[in-house]
Formats: C-alpha cells, sequence, structure tokens
C-alpha cells in the first residue's frame, strides 16, 4: 500500500481488464442479431428496397404500358396480379410504386429527424426563451394545411416544369415541413423531464455542456418513442402524398405509388377487389417490418433489458 | 405560474397573428381565383364588379388589413361556397356534429389504446404483444377511408346490422348511425396510442422503482397502473393530446362516406372553389385549437412529472 487515507487515488481500479469494455452500440447489435423477428424483418426491408432499386430489371412490363384489351383482368398466369382499368400490369405498378412510396417514406423521416431532433433537442435541453420561440415555431407549422405548402412550392417551381421529378420534390418537401413536428415535440417533452434526472446533475458537476449532456445522457434515453415516430411517420408519408395527389398537388399519372393505388381502388371495391388488395398488403408488409425493426431496436438499446434475457 | 400562463396566452395571439398573415401571403400567391370560371367565364366589366364588392381589386396589405380589423369585431366575412350566410354561421352549422363525432371517437381510441398498449407491455414478446403490434400497424397502414369501405360492405351492405349513414337529428332518431362513423375514425388514433402505450411502457417497467414495488408484493395491476403508466405517461399526453383538435374538426372522408354533414368537406371544398373567407377561418380556427393543445399538454406535464419546470431556472 503506497497510498495514504488522505489522498484515495483518482483511478480506484488499477488492474487491468479482461476484454475491451464493450460499447452501447456494440452491445446493441449483438442484441438485435439475437432477435430473429428482427432480423428477418430487416431483410424484407432490404428486399423491398431492392425492389424499388431495381424495378426497371424487376418488372415484368412497364408501369405506363397499356393494353387496352387485356384491361380489367383477375390475376393470371400472364399478369400475376392482375391488370388495372386501362390494361396495365398490376404486378410492374406495385414494384415502381415501390420507388415513389418509399423514397417519399424514407426522405421525408429523414428531413423530418433532421428537423425535429436539432429544434427539440434545442428546446428541451435549453428551455426558457429558446423553447418558447421553438415552441410557437411549431404552433405556426402545425396551423398552416400541407396543402398550402404544396400548392405554394408548385407555384414557386412553375416555368422550370424542365426539371423532370419536380412533382416528387414538391411532395417531399412539403410533407417534410409538416412532418418534423411529432418528432420535435416528443424529444422536446421527454428532454423536460429527462434533465430533471440525477445523473445530469452529476455529468453537470463534472463540466458537461447543455449539448453533450443532450447527446450523451438525454437522447440515448428518449429514443422508444422517437423509433415509433419515424416507423409510424413513414405511412403517415405515404398517404400524404396519395392525399395530395389526389388533390391533384402530388405525382401525376401515369407514374404509380401504393397510397394513389389504394385510394383509386375505392371506386372498384365491389368488383376488382384486387386492385385495393395487393398495394395494401405490400404497404402492410412493408409497415409490420418496420415496426419490427423499430421494435428490436427500440429492445437493443435498452441495457436493462439485456441483463434479463 | 400565472406569469406563465399569460406569456402562453400572448403567445397564442403571436402564433394566431403570424398564422393569419402567412396564410393570406401564401392562399393568394397561389395561381387561380374564387370567381376564375374557366367554362362559362365572367364578362369582365361582371367581374370587376364582384372583385370590387369582395375587395379583391386592392393591394393585399390592405385586403388584410381590412380582414383583420373586421375579424377583431367578429366579422369573418361570407363564403364564397355558401353565399347565402356569414362564414361563422356555416361553421356554427356544420361544427357541433362533427365535435360530437371526433369527441366519441377520442374516447373510444384513448380507451383502446390504452388497454392494448398496455396488455402488449405486460405481456411483453408473447403472442398478445405479437397480436398488438399486428393488429396497430395494420390501423395504421391501412387509411381510414379504406377501413370506413370495408366496414359499410360488412355490417350495413352485406349483415345489414348498421344503417349506411347519416346523422342522429335528435330526439327519437336511431343512434345506431353513429357506430360507424366513430369506430373508423377511432381506429386509426387508438392504434396510434396502443404502440405509444407499448413502448413506453416497456421501457418503464425494467426500471428498478418497478422491481422494489414487486418485491414489496404489490399486485400487478397496482404496479403497472399506479407506478409504471405514470411514468410512461408524458410521450402519451405527448400525441393523444393533438388528436382531439384532429378529430374535432372534422375528417373529409369519414364524413363524405357516412354522410356526416360535419365541417371536414369545407377544409377541402375551401381550397378549390379558393374560398379566402372560409380558407381563413379553419386555419385560425384550427391554430386556436392547436395552441391551447399545447398548452394543456405542457401543464399536464408538469403534473405528471413535476420535476419539469416549464420556466425559471432548471438545476
Amino acid at each position: 500500500m503506497t497510498t495514504t487515507v488522505a489522498a484515495p487515488p483518482l483511478i480506484a481500479r488499477t488492474e487491468t481488464l479482461a476484454r475491451p469494455p464493450s460499447t452501447l452500440w456494440r452491445d446493441a447489435m449483438r442484441r438485435f442479431s439475437r432477435n430473429k423477428l428482427a432480423v428477418g424483418s430487416l431483410a424484407i426491408v432490404a428486399v423491398l428496397a431492392s425492389m424499388a432499386i431495381f424495378a426497371d430489371l424487376l418488372s415484368p412490363a412497364r408501369y405506363d404500358f397499356s393494353v387496352l384489351v387485356d384491361a380489367n383482368q383477375f390475376p393470371n398466369g400472364r399478369h400475376l396480379l392482375g391488370t388495372d382499368g386501362v390494361g396495365r400490369d398490376f404486378l410492374s405498378r406495385i414494384i415502381y410504386g415501390a420507388r415513389v412510396s418509399l423514397t417519399v417514406g424514407f426522405s421525408v423521416q429523414a428531413m423530418a429527424l433532421c428537423i425535429g431532433l436539432t429544434l427539440g433537442t434545442l428546446a428541451g435541453s435549453f428551455g426558457g426563451w429558446l423553447d418558447y420561440i421553438i415552441m410557437r415555431f411549431v404552433e405556426v407549422f402545425t396551423a398552416v394545411p400541407i396543402w398550402l405548402f404544396a400548392l405554394f412550392l408548385i407555384s414557386v417551381w412553375r416555368g422550370s416544369d424542365a426539371i423532370s421529378g419536380a412533382g416528387l420534390i414538391n411532395v417531399i418537401l412539403a410533407i417534410g415541413l409538416i412532418g418534423w413536428i411529432d418528432i420535435c415535440r416528443l424529444t422536446r417533452a421527454q428532454l423536460l423531464s429527462l434533465r430533471e434526472k440525477e445523473y445530469v446533475l452529476a455529468a453537470t458537476a463534472l463540466g458537461a455542456t447543455r449539448l453533450q449532456i443532450a447527446r450523451r445522457h438525454l437522447l440515448p434515453n428518449a429514443l422508444a418513442p422517437l423509433i415509433i415516430a419515424v416507423t409510424l411517420g413513414i405511412p403517415t408519408a405515404i398517404f400524404t402524398e396519395a392525399g395530395l395527389s389526389f388533390l391533384g398537388f402530388g405525382i401525376n399519372d401515369p407514374l404509380p405509388s401504393w397510397g394513389k393505388m389504394i385510394a383509386d381502388s375505392l371506386a372498384y371495391v365491389r368488383v376488382y377487389w384486387y386492385l385495393g388488395l395487393f398495394p395494401t398488403l405490400v404497404l402492410a408488409l412493408t409497415m409490420l417490418s418496420f415496426s419490427f425493426v423499430g421494435d428490436g431496436m427500440r429492445d437493443a438499446l435498452d441495457p436493462r433489458l439485456g441483463e434479463r434475457r | 405560474m400565472v406569469v406563465y400562463l399569460l406569456g402562453r396566452l400572448t403567445g397564442i395571439l403571436v402564433v394566431f397573428t403570424i398564422v393569419s398573415m402567412l396564410a393570406f401571403v401564401l392562399m393568394h400567391s397561389i395561381p387561380g381565383g374564387p370567381f376564375d370560371e374557366e367554362k362559362a367565364p365572367l364578362p369582365p366589366a361582371a367581374k370587376e364588379n364582384i372583385l370590387h364588392k369582395y375587395g379583391l381589386d386592392r393591394p393585399l396589405y390592405e385586403q388584410y388589413g381590412l380582414y383583420m380589423w373586421s375579424a377583431l369585431h367578429g366579422d369573418f366575412g361570407i363564403s364564397f361556397q355558401s353565399p347565402t350566410e356569414t362564414v361563422v354561421q356555416l361553421i356554427a352549422r356544420a361544427w357541433p356534429t362533427s365535435m360530437q363525432l371526433g369527441g366519441m371517437a377520442v374516447l373510444l381510441a384513448a380507451s383502446i389504446g390504452l388497454t392494448a398498449g398496455i396488455l402488449a407491455a405486460v405481456h411483453q414478446n408473447t403472442w398478445i404483444d405479437y397480436v398488438v403490434t399486428l393488429v396497430s400497424t395494420l390501423g395504421i397502414t391501412v387509411p381510414n377511408f379504406v377501413i370506413a369501405l370495408w366496414l359499410l360492405l360488412v355490417f350495413a351492405v352485406g349483415l345489414g346490422w348498421l344503417p349506411t349513414g347519416g346523422w342522429p337529428s335528435g330526439g327519437d332518431s336511431d343512434f345506431k348511425a353513429l357506430i360507424l362513423p366513430v369506430v373508423t375514425l377511432a381506429l386509426g388514433p387508438s392504434a396510434l396510442v396502443a404502440r405509444y402505450t407499448r413502448s413506453s411502457l416497456v421501457e418503464v417497467l425494467h426500471a428498478e422503482y418497478i422491481r422494489t414495488a414487486r418485491a414489496k408484493g404489490l399486485r400487478d395491476h397496482a404496479v403497472v397502473l399506479g407506478h409504471a403508466l405514470k411514468n410512461a405517461l408524458i410521450p402519451l399526453i405527448t400525441i393523444l393530446l393533438p388528436q382531439i383538435p384532429n378529430l374535432i374538426t372534422g375528417t373529409i372522408f369519414v364524413e363524405v362516406i357516412f354522410r356526416v354533414p360535419g365541417l371536414g368537406k369545407f377544409f377541402v371544398s375551401s381550397i378549390y372553389l379558393r374560398d379566402y373567407p372560409m380558407i381563413m377561418a379553419t386555419m385560425l380556427l384550427v391554430a386556436t385549437l392547436w395552441s391551447l393543445t399545447y398548452l394543456l399538454s405542457d401543464v399536464l406535464y408538469t403534473v405528471v412529472d413535476p420535476r419539469i419546470r416549464l420556466f425559471g431556472k432548471t438545476t
């Protein structure tokens, strides 16, 4: 014993560690890979994503190739999922629809996460007047309806019709401008509660700044509702796109999207029921996979859960 | 607290002003006007007269000033799509129906969602949990206009148990007409509530104080409802409360499909018809309701978690 009682050592343990310390993310990866349901769902997401990327190679026909004689065929050998009202192969339209729908879903959520997480963290960890201003900003964006943004964007883009995909960009921007609100409010609410915990006081005492505390201590503890918000935001975005397209402010025919296909199928629901069923099924499959991946991620990121298994 | 609430109410006025300006500018910047008839255009002189009558030929800032001045006196103008009544009369006629429908849907959604979410969290990673995840994901994925049509086909057309639509006009009328629209409207939000309840409750159920409560010998439902649920409420308040303004202001598809004479359809018809007074009025109504809801949820945060401070110094 060389140390004295009057000057206790700063480092209590001096023996070497048996193995390098495992990080939160490495632990999470290990726990996630053990969850069969989540891994399987992740595989389905990957399949759907590659379906969207390689639509040109995978689909049996073009999405806009119509053979009027073959209109309204029930699923059969030549058209596996049948044809729609103007004789377009429905399987091809679903495969191409993945492109628009998943692009809208992912881009909107990426945008929403960037804006929502930043503003929510600022409001939640600083509080006071910054919180006040950010939340009034949120209220303004809640009140202005989305179609007004969409219409405004369309009128701004006018004259630049040459840009291909302007409709898609409009839709993504318009939905993204609204989509961050839930994420922002959830982040702020969680942080307002978490920042009063003892470990924040401890971190403050050690000299950590507010943003460091938010990043290292608060956000990892606020993840559960955020994961749900992001996964559930995807179908919301997909249907908002369908709604905007329905009003004529979104993506124009013949480009297909799942939301639009479901909305269009309503007129035929009693006769050509498959027109609504198939897009609903792929959308439901996508969403279920995302939900299980999300739940798996949440469970994997919770260290308390890992000890119990 | 009083100072804080006064500050927030001032905030609502500020938001109100910004929203009205933003809406006014955006609304007039989009192409097309309320009296642009494509098929039978009005003679230029007649159109000029009409525009003059409604003040639409003045510069934008003047129109805005006039609108706000009359709005402050309670005059929100006359709806272009229904010129026989003022906007206030129109909303007063249609909104109560939407409010009843939405109110019932909110109550139903909260009770179904909470129950399902709690069951799923308590039985985490069992078949109950998976069924709740499956059903609630479907409830969010399948849009309400599809659900409405299927419910209509099954229960009204197929089985003939319930009427296809309409709205009880008071007295001895048939309240069965309420069931389908309320259920349709409630399904999505209840799925939402179930998902958030499950995820935040699962997190809380693994905390140390829950283990302590169980170790004390408390019954299961006392642990879950008394200790765990209260600490899982913050995300729920954030998500559930905005469903109230969302549902009570009316929804276009459900109201059209079930022939409910509510406010929902005016949100869409006002866009098409460029019905400026109606667009402004509905938007300001929505802005006020949402601001009040946000204020209420902030107050509820401090009730659920007394450590939360909305004002003053934090620790």
